[in-house]
Parts: C-alpha cells; structure tokens; sequence
C-alpha cells in the first residue's frame, strides 16, 4: 500500500514536471508570445522602415535596438520614448547620438508593451515580460 | 591523325566566336519624353533623329556650401534621389539601401551620387553636412544638394520624374516618392528602381556596370 502511494507520488511529480516544462517553453509564457507576436507587426509598421530589419539602425543616424544594456537600464523610460518621441544626446552601443526621434502618440498602452516585448526579445536581447500595466505605470513618470 | 584534329580544333573556336558576337547584347531602356527632329547630314541629305529627355542645367549648393552642376557628375553615371534629413518614414530605408551601392562602388570614379532635399527650410548645406558625415559617406562621390523649393520641386517632377509634394497632415509634411533614378553619362534616365526595396536597389547595383559598358566601346 506504502509502495503504491510513493509510485504515484512519484507518477503525479513526473507529470507536474512535464505540464512545468511544457507551458514554459524556452522560459517564456503564451501570453509573452503573444505580446511578442503582435509587437512585431507593430514594429514593421512603425518602427523598421527606421531602425531596421535586423534592429540595426543606420549608421550614426539611427541608434540599433541591439544595445541590451541600453534597453535594461531604460526600461523605464522606453514607453515614453516611443509614445512621445525623444531629443537629444543618447550613447547606444558605444556611439553617441543625436537625432530626433517621431513621436507615436497614437499608440495604446497594450500597443507600447507589446512593442516593448518584442524589441526587448529580438535582435539578441532577451529581457522577459513587459506587461500593459508596467507601461501604464511608467508613462505616469514620462518628462 | 594530327590534321583532322586542328581542324576540330579551328571549327571549335569559329564556333564560339559566332556564339559569343550573336549574344544579344543587354542595354537598359532610356525614360522620359521623346521628340524628333530633322538633321542635315554632311553630304546634303537630311534625316530624323530621336531627341531624348535630359536632365536640364542645374546649379545647387551641396553639404559644403558650394555650387555644384551636371559638370560635377560628368563622365559618370549618378544615382538621384530626392529625400530630407529629419524624414520620418522612407528615407533611412532608402539611404540605408542606397548606402550599399555607394560601398559598393566607392572606388568607381564613373559612378556618383546625387541626394536632393525638398525640406527646404530646414536642410540648409550645414544640415545635409552633418547628416553625410553621419552617414558616413561625407566625401566627393555622394553630394548632397540644396536649393529653392521651385529649383528642387521642378526638376524632381518635371526631369527626374519622381513626384514631391508639401502635406501638412501627413507626418514630417514633405511627401515625396522613394525612386532613385539612374541616369547616364547623357544626362538621360535610364532606370528607376523603389529605394526602399531592398531587391530593386540590388538591381540597380547590378545595373549600373551594363550602363556603364554602354560607354567602353
């Protein structure tokens, strides 16, 4: 009897594991993929003719969204960033820039952080969820 | 034993000459409007020829705050396009396409290129300076032209056939169509090609030496 619970202990385990793993793919939820999913359309609609195809900007003109480090420690700032556009002198990837960048104020919260999903998980970054209320919340912080 | 194989061996070779000078030789096609008119030969008698669309004088500055004109692009081949520096939407893509041609060919004497702006309030020669500079390309061979907006706005609808036009409820308010227009040693346009499509800019490139062997005869 003690044999049968411990084997189906072990079986119920096994399984949560399987589910665990399953559901988690590569670390990310469904909810994250379809984040990342629509971001995209909206980044090659909005974004790409600009910072393009492969995220890599142009020249120095037009900063790449290949600097991780640059979207982590301004994960703050980038629904403003994007919603209201920005000036002024940023350093991205070791390169100073200073152009003007358009403003999108059409965009919904949902929109930003589906946006920001996607350029913070492509082009070699890799920086999880961004849900909608971390970009609402973020936005009431905007300059 | 030996003969018959020299013979092969000519026949071999006149078989290869005919081939070779029956390759249709591929020649891009000249734009614009046509005209005629009637020349009179040396020797009395008088025939049509066809008159072709050229580029007209023009006189702008460029990102160094000199003039330039068709002398600056004689004996080449030039690439022309029409773009401003704080556009919103297609430039970057075509000058990031554009780009590729011009490494492409940066060490080609007989191929140039020739970026015009219509914001014509705010690219003066400074603007277009710093905006060479950081796209890298602030020499000789990519001129970057600034004049008045009837200069710009005519030759680009009337001789480059690229249409601009000033919306103000369209972003960035300059509309402008994203051709870059080849044009030969004639001063004729002899291809345009979207610049914000990566394939039809590649043709280009692969257009510009058929253009150019036009010239080496």
């Amino acid at each position: 009897m003690k044999r049968k619970h411990l084997l189906l202990s072990i079986f119920l385990l096994v399984l949560t594991g399987i589910f665990y793993s399953c559901s988690r793919e590569g670390g990310t939820s469904l909810e994250q993929d379809m984040y990342y999913a629509n971001g995209r359309d909206l980044y090659i609609q909005h974004c790409q003719n600009c910072h393009g195809e492969k995220g890599e900007g142009l020249e120095n003109l037009i900063p790449p969204l290949t600097d991780t480090t640059y979207l982590k420690q301004n994960r703050n700032k980038l629904a403003c960033y994007i919603k209201n556009g920005m000036e002024g002198k940023i350093s991205v990837d070791g390169r100073m820039f200073d152009e003007k960048m358009p403003s999108h104020e059409e965009f919904t919260d949902i929109d930003l952080a589906q946006l920001i999903v996607f350029i913070t998980n492509a082009y070699g970054n890799k920086q999880g969820m961004y849900t909608t209320a971390e970009a609402a919340a973020y936005l009431q912080n905007c300059k | 034993m030996r003969f018959p194989s020299v013979c092969s061996l000519l026949l071999f070779a006149a078989t290869i000459g005919v081939l070779s000078s029956c390759k249709e030789e591929k020649k891009l096609p000249i734009f614009g409007m046509r005209d005629t008119k009637t020349v009179t030969l040396a020797d009395g008698t008088t025939q049509v020829d066809t008159v072709y669309q050229t580029i007209p004088d023009f006189s702008f500055l460029n990102q160094d705050s000199t003039y330039i004109n068709n002398d600056t692009f004689k004996n080449k081949v030039y690439v022309a396009d029409f773009f401003f520096t704080s556009c919103p939407s297609i430039c970057p893509i075509m000058h990031r396409n554009m780009k590729k041609v011009y490494e492409e060919y940066k060490g080609n004497p007989e191929v140039g290129f020739l970026s015009h702006t219509i914001d014509f309030k705010y690219d003066k020669p400074s603007v277009l300076k710093r905006y060479a500079a950081k796209l890298g390309v602030d020499d000789q061979k990519w001129q970057f032209a600034y004049g008045s907006k009837e200069e710009i706005y005519t030759i680009a609808e009337k001789s480059y056939l690229v249409s601009v036009t000033i919306d103000s409820t369209q972003k960035g308010m300059y509309v402008h169509q994203g051709w870059l227009v080849l044009v030969d040693k004639d001063r004729r346009i002899r291809g345009a090609y979207d610049g914000t499509d990566a394939k039809q800019v590649e043709q280009m490139a692969k257009d510009i030496p058929v253009l150019l062997a036009e010239y080496k005869k």
